[in-house]
Order: structure tokens, then C-alpha cells, then sequence
């Protein structure tokens, strides 16, 4: 068991550095710019996907706000950025990228505990409906925030009369970010969600989790208490998140709060699972090939989200659907066993 | 006093839209235990043709109506064929996520077809307005009309669903599939004849939405498919009355909310009232209490 463990870890690790080196190599040689600047995005939806797949996978419990935490973190990387920048002289960009990133998982960590508290104790898809909500209400409210720095301290205000540098902008969201994020940052941290989330799993509250998740009543009644650990996946997910929002946020110059809407919670959902539910190194590959895609396919412009649309459909019915895994079983019986193992939990 | 009144005919004409919408999210949810997202491009879907009925094809607007109610039901029937049915026996998950690539799907159709700019929808009811109270009340022929729809199909699926034979066969199915089966219901077609009926819902609602607003867009549906749904949720979700009482309170919540709150924050509002009465009451308003088995 322990043998098996160990190898599905080097497998994804593997898999993540062999990318890194690979897209090193290739971004000083020849590659597009357009994918150059898609390297940071696809880190940040990367954690992104694998922190969503801790809550759907691990935990099983459906999450439709999981961009609100990503605009949280993204929105205090920003300010903690521009207020070291602005307020303290920081010139050194290593510093801010990193403390905006732990400041932005920082805040989301604790947005994620607030709303777990009364979240994680509804079942099902009322569940889901209220991380909707959340994510709804977190847009809403930044939507309204003007945040400015002014000598060394920061101004909150309700109206867009905030005295020295603007950071956040209402509606507009944050302008003017310093693009301080790189791509070696946003591998590092895909590799520390990595390894956060495979040992958890792999640790005494993660078995617990995942009992919780398999059958609650069960679980309990041995011991273990569910919120407790639903709570703990569901605010380290949102930490993690937080996290990749920073990252996210500081790589691009310009963005606002409806970047992170219920779409893009919708999208990374997607990843979750085309990758396959609870499987990590999946959500990686779906995060990274879908983010991909739209642009590959823009020679195709008009039609190409239709074609995401129809792929995503007969993706989902073909590997879900009985008839056609009956279909595939009857045609090739040699593979039976391997059609009847692959159902995207492994 | 009449500011108020005013907010609160406006309130009351806004969540008959969303109770009308709710209705059709809450059936198909109760019977196929599904969140229909399509649900709401659906709704899209149905202005669009009523849109093109007076615009292109020159027809009165009560045949766009009738128009455009016929091709959301045959749509609903056929999404549910095509996407829904192959994965009856699939996770929860995988069914949402093609109702998400079907929303996808419907919204870029749109698009391509119509463009992604807004298009002026002319209001199907056109007999001038109500004035009240000397004058100072006027209430829109739009919002009786809304108002009036919302009423007669709040009673007519009570009726519909307790009396006949097919209302009581989707009730049997959305208690319990396997007994109803063994009882002789055809489940299948039961499940495509509340797609039905839920999809010709939605072509009215998008009719009394876009008559409402005067606007059409691709995207024109999702936002109020969003807020129907919490809609369907804060009422009780697969309870007929639950959705009619939820759309309501949610489009007066929203409307006072923006006039004597925040003008931005009404969004936030809503969701947040939908939050606090899910901590006191986790299964909705008229929710039943489900007891759970060991």
C-alpha cells in the first residue's frame, strides 16, 4: 500500500517538473507569446482545479463559489503588494509576490472559515447553492470597495473619493497592479499544493474526511467529527485558493471583480471533473489542456465555444453513460477488466 | 407611501418572473433530482423566437407566444433526450456538467445566430397602463399581465399535479422511481413531459421578462435562471408552492433591497437573506424534513 502510494507520487511530481523544465525551455525557444503569457494563468487554475478537486473529490461536497475565494486572494495580493510597494518602499519583488500570496491566502483562509461554519452543515445541493451564493455576494461587495494607499496607511471607502494611490477601483477592480508573478513562482506553488493536499490525504484527517465523505453516518458513529473535518478540507481549499488568486492577480495588470463570477467557479468545476473526480494528477492535465484550448482553437473563432460545448457534452455521456460503456465493453472484451477499473476514481 | 407602493407592484411583478422560472427549475428537479442549468438559456431561447416572430416573420404577438412556447417545449424534450437521458444512472456531477455544456451550447448557438449585441424586444401586451390613486400610481400593462400568467399557472400546475393522471404519475415518480415503475408508470416519460412543461414555463417567462425590460441577449437568461434557482431553493426545492412563495420574496426582497438599501449591493442581499434562512430552515421554507435511515 505504502509502495503504491509512494509511486503515484513520483508519477505526479514527476509529471509537474518534467512541464516545468519543458515549458523553460521552450519560452526561450520559439514559443508563442500568447501561450508565454498563459504560463502564470495555467498555475493559478491549476491549484485552482486541485484545490476545488480537496472539496469535491476528497471531501464530496459540491462547491459552485470556489472563484470568490480566487477573487478574495487575488484582491489582498494586490493591496498587500501596492501597500509595501507604496507604503514601505518594498522594491523587491520576491518579497511582495510572496507576502501578497500568503496575505491572500491569509484572507481567504478566513472567508473560507466564515462561510464553513454555516455551509458545511447543510447536505447536498443546498450546499452548492449557498457557495453560488457566496461567490455572488463576494463579487457584489468588491464591486463597491474603493481601496487606496496614502503615506503608509491604507484607505477603505464606499465611494471613489480615496485619497493618494488607488489599488482598487469599484467596479473597475484593481488597476495599474505591478505584474510582479512568474512562472517559476506559480510552479512552486503548484508543487506546495501538491504536496499539502496529497499529504493530507494520505494522513490520519484525510482518511477521515474521505469516510465522512463516503458515508457520514458511519463515520460519526465511530467518532469522527464530520464538520470538524469537512471544515478543515473546505478551509484548506480556500486557502489554497486564496493563494492562487494572489498569484493570478499579479500577473496581470488590469482585472475586475467579475472576472471571478460564477463562470469561472463553473469552469474550474470542469476541470475538477473532466480530470476526473478526486484523481490530482487529472485535475492538473484538465486545468492546464483546457485553459489551452479556447486560444489554440481561435482560429476557429466564432465556433470554437460551441465546439467546447458539444466536446464537454459527449465527453460527459461518453465515459458516464451505461449503453456506451456497455458498448465499449462489447467490442472490446479484451479490455473489459481495464474498462470496468477506469471509473475516474482512481 | 406611493414610492413604496410603486416598489412594491415592481417587486411583486419581478418575482412572479422568477416564481414562473422557479416552477419550471423545481419540477425537474424534484422528478430527475438534477440542477437543470440549460434551464435558464432556455428562457433565451424563447424570447428569441417570440422576437423573431414580430420582428422578421411579421406575426401578431399572441402566435409569437404560442410560437415560441412550442419550440421550448419541443427543445426541453430534446435536450432531455439527447444530454439527459444516456446518463439516468450517472453521479450527480456528470449530469451537471453537461446541463453546463448545454447552457454553453444554447448561449453560443444564440450568439452565432443573433450576435452578442442586445437587440430591442418590442412588449407583446400593448394596452397603454393602469393609473391610480389620481395619477400617481401607474401600474404598467406589462406587470398586470406578468402578475396575472404568474397566478393562473400557480394554480393551474396545483390542479395539473394533484388531479390527473400524469401529475399524479410525476409526483409517484419524483417520491420514489423504483416503486413507481413497478406500479406501471412509464418513468421515462414522465421525466420528458416534465421537461416539457418545465421548458414551456420558461418560453413564457422569457416573454414576460423581455416584455418587461425591453432588452435580448445570449446571455439574457442566465443571470435570472441564477436567481430563480435560489429562487426554487429559498421556497423549498421540488415543492410547487415552495417555488411560487420563493420567486415572489426573492423579487421583492431584490427590489426593496435596491431602493432603500444599496442600488449595488442588491444582488449580495439576496444572496444573503437566501443564506440566513438556509441556516434556519436547511431544506427551504415549504421544504419537507427528510429523516434520515440507519
Amino acid at each position: 500500500m505504502k509502495k503504491k502510494i509512494l509511486r503515484s507520487y513520483l508519477i505526479t511530481f514527476g509529471m509537474v517538473i518534467v512541464a516545468f523544465i519543458f515549458c523553460q525551455y521552450f519560452q526561450g525557444h520559439g514559443m508563442s507569446r500568447t501561450l508565454k503569457g498563459q504560463l502564470i494563468p495555467i498555475c493559478a487554475y491549476i491549484v485552482m482545479a486541485l484545490s476545488l478537486n480537496l472539496v469535491v473529490g476528497v471531501s464530496g461536497e459540491l462547491s459552485l463559489g470556489h472563484a470568490g475565494f480566487m477573487s478574495v486572494g487575488a484582491f489582498t495580493g494586490v493591496i498587500i503588494s501596492g501597500w509595501l510597494l507604496n507604503g514601505f518602499g518594498v522594491e523587491s519583488t520576491v518579497m511582495r509576490l510572496l507576502l501578497g500570496i500568503l496575505g491572500g491566502g491569509l484572507t481567504a483562509g478566513i472567508a473560507g472559515f466564515l462561510i464553513g461554519i454555516p455551509v458545511l452543515r447543510l447536505r447536498g445541493d443546498y450546499l452548492a447553492i449557498v457557495t453560488l451564493a457566496f461567490g455572488e455576494i463576494i463579487r457584489n461587495i468588491i464591486n463597491c470597495i474603493w481601496i487606496s494607499v496614502d503615506g503608509k496607511s491604507l484607505h477603505f471607502a464606499v465611494t471613489n473619493n480615496v485619497p493618494g494611490t488607488v489599488l482598487v477601483n469599484g467596479p473597475q477592480g484593481a488597476v495599474k497592479v505591478a505584474r510582479i508573478a512568474t512562472f517559476p513562482a506559480g510552479f512552486v506553488l503548484v508543487l506546495f499544493t501538491l504536496v499539502v493536499i496529497l499529504n493530507l490525504v494520505n494522513s490520519h484527517p484525510g482518511r477521515a474526511i474521505m469516510a465522512a465523505r463516503d458515508n457520514r453516518i458511519a463515520a460519526e458513529s465511530v467518532g469522527i467529527s464530520v464538520l470538524k473535518y469537512k471544515t478543515m478540507a473546505f478551509v484548506t481549499s480556500a486557502v489554497l485558493a486564496g493563494m492562487a488568486g494572489a498569484l493570478y492577480g499579479l500577473s496581470i495588470s488590469t482585472f475586475d471583480p467579475s472576472k471571478f463570477d460564477f463562470n469561472t467557479s463553473i469552469n474550474i468545476l470542469v476541470f475538477v471533473v473532466l480530470g476526473g473526480i478526486g484523481n490530482m494528477s487529472g485535475s492538473i492535465i484538465a486545468a492546464a489542456v483546457l485553459t489551452i484550448l479556447p486560444e489554440k482553437l481561435r482560429a476557429f473563432s466564432d465556433y470554437r465555444m460551441l465546439a467546447y460545448a458539444i466536446v464537454l457534452i459527449l465527453v460527459m455521456i461518453a465515459t458516464n453513460s451505461a449503453q456506451v460503456r456497455g458498448l465499449i465493453a462489447k467490442f472490446a472484451p479484451k479490455k473489459k477488466s481495464a474498462v470496468k477499473g477506469d471509473d475516474g476514481n482512481a | 407611501m406611493i414610492s413604496f407602493l410603486s416598489h412594491l407592484i415592481s417587486g411583486i411583478n419581478l418575482g412572479s418572473v422568477y416564481a414562473i422560472i422557479a416552477l419550471g427549475y423545481s419540477m425537474v428537479y424534484g422528478i430527475a433530482k438534477m440542477l437543470n442549468f440549460a434551464h435558464g438559456d432556455v428562457i433565451m431561447v424563447g424570447a428569441y423566437i417570440s422576437f423573431c416572430a414580430s420582428q422578421y416573420w411579421g406575426l401578431p404577438p399572441v402566435v409569437g407566444v404560442v410560437a415560441s412556447v412550442a419550440v421550448c417545449t419541443l427543445l426541453g424534450i430534446t435536450i432531455e433526450g439527447l444530454a439527459y437521458k444516456p446518463l439516468r444512472q450517472a453521479g450527480s456531477l456528470a449530469v451537471l456538467i453537461t446541463a453546463i455544456g448545454m447552457s454553453y451550447f444554447l448561449q453560443n448557438a444564440a450568439q452565432l445566430i443573433f450576435g452578442p449585441n442586445p437587440v430591442q424586444f418590442t412588449s407583446v401586451v400593448n394596452f397603454g397602463s393602469i393609473s391610480l390613486l389620481g395619477g400617481q400610481l401607474k401600474i404598467r400593462s406589462e406587470t398586470i399581465v406578468t402578475i396575472i400568467s404568474g397566478v393562473i399557472i400557480m394554480v393551474a400546475l396545483t390542479w395539473f399535479t394533484g388531479k390527473t393522471r400524469i401529475g399524479r404519475a410525476m409526483r409517484a415518480v419524483s417520491e420514489d422511481k423504483g416503486a413507481a415503475q413497478l406500479m406501471g408508470i412509464n418513468v421515462n416519460r414522465t421525466i420528458s413531459t416534465t421537461f416539457a412543461i418545465g421548458s414551456a414555463l420558461a418560453a413564457i417567462a422569457g416573454v414576460l421578462l423581455c416584455s418587461n425590460y425591453n432588452t435580448l441577449m445570449p446571455t439574457t437568461g442566465s443571470m435570472p435562471g441564477i436567481k430563480a434557482f435560489t429562487a426554487a431553493v429559498f421556497g423549498g426545492i421540488g415543492s410547487i408552492p415552495g417555488a411560487m412563495l420563493g420567486g415572489i420574496l426573492l423579487g421583492l426582497i431584490e427590489t426593496f433591497g435596491k431602493a432603500y438599501i444599496s442600488s449595488q449591493l442588491g444582488d449580495a442581499i439576496v444572496f444573503a437573506v437566501l443564506i440566513i434562512v438556509l441556516l434556519f430552515k436547511p431544506t427551504g421554507l415549504l421544504g419537507k424534513q427528510v429523516r434520515e435511515k440507519v
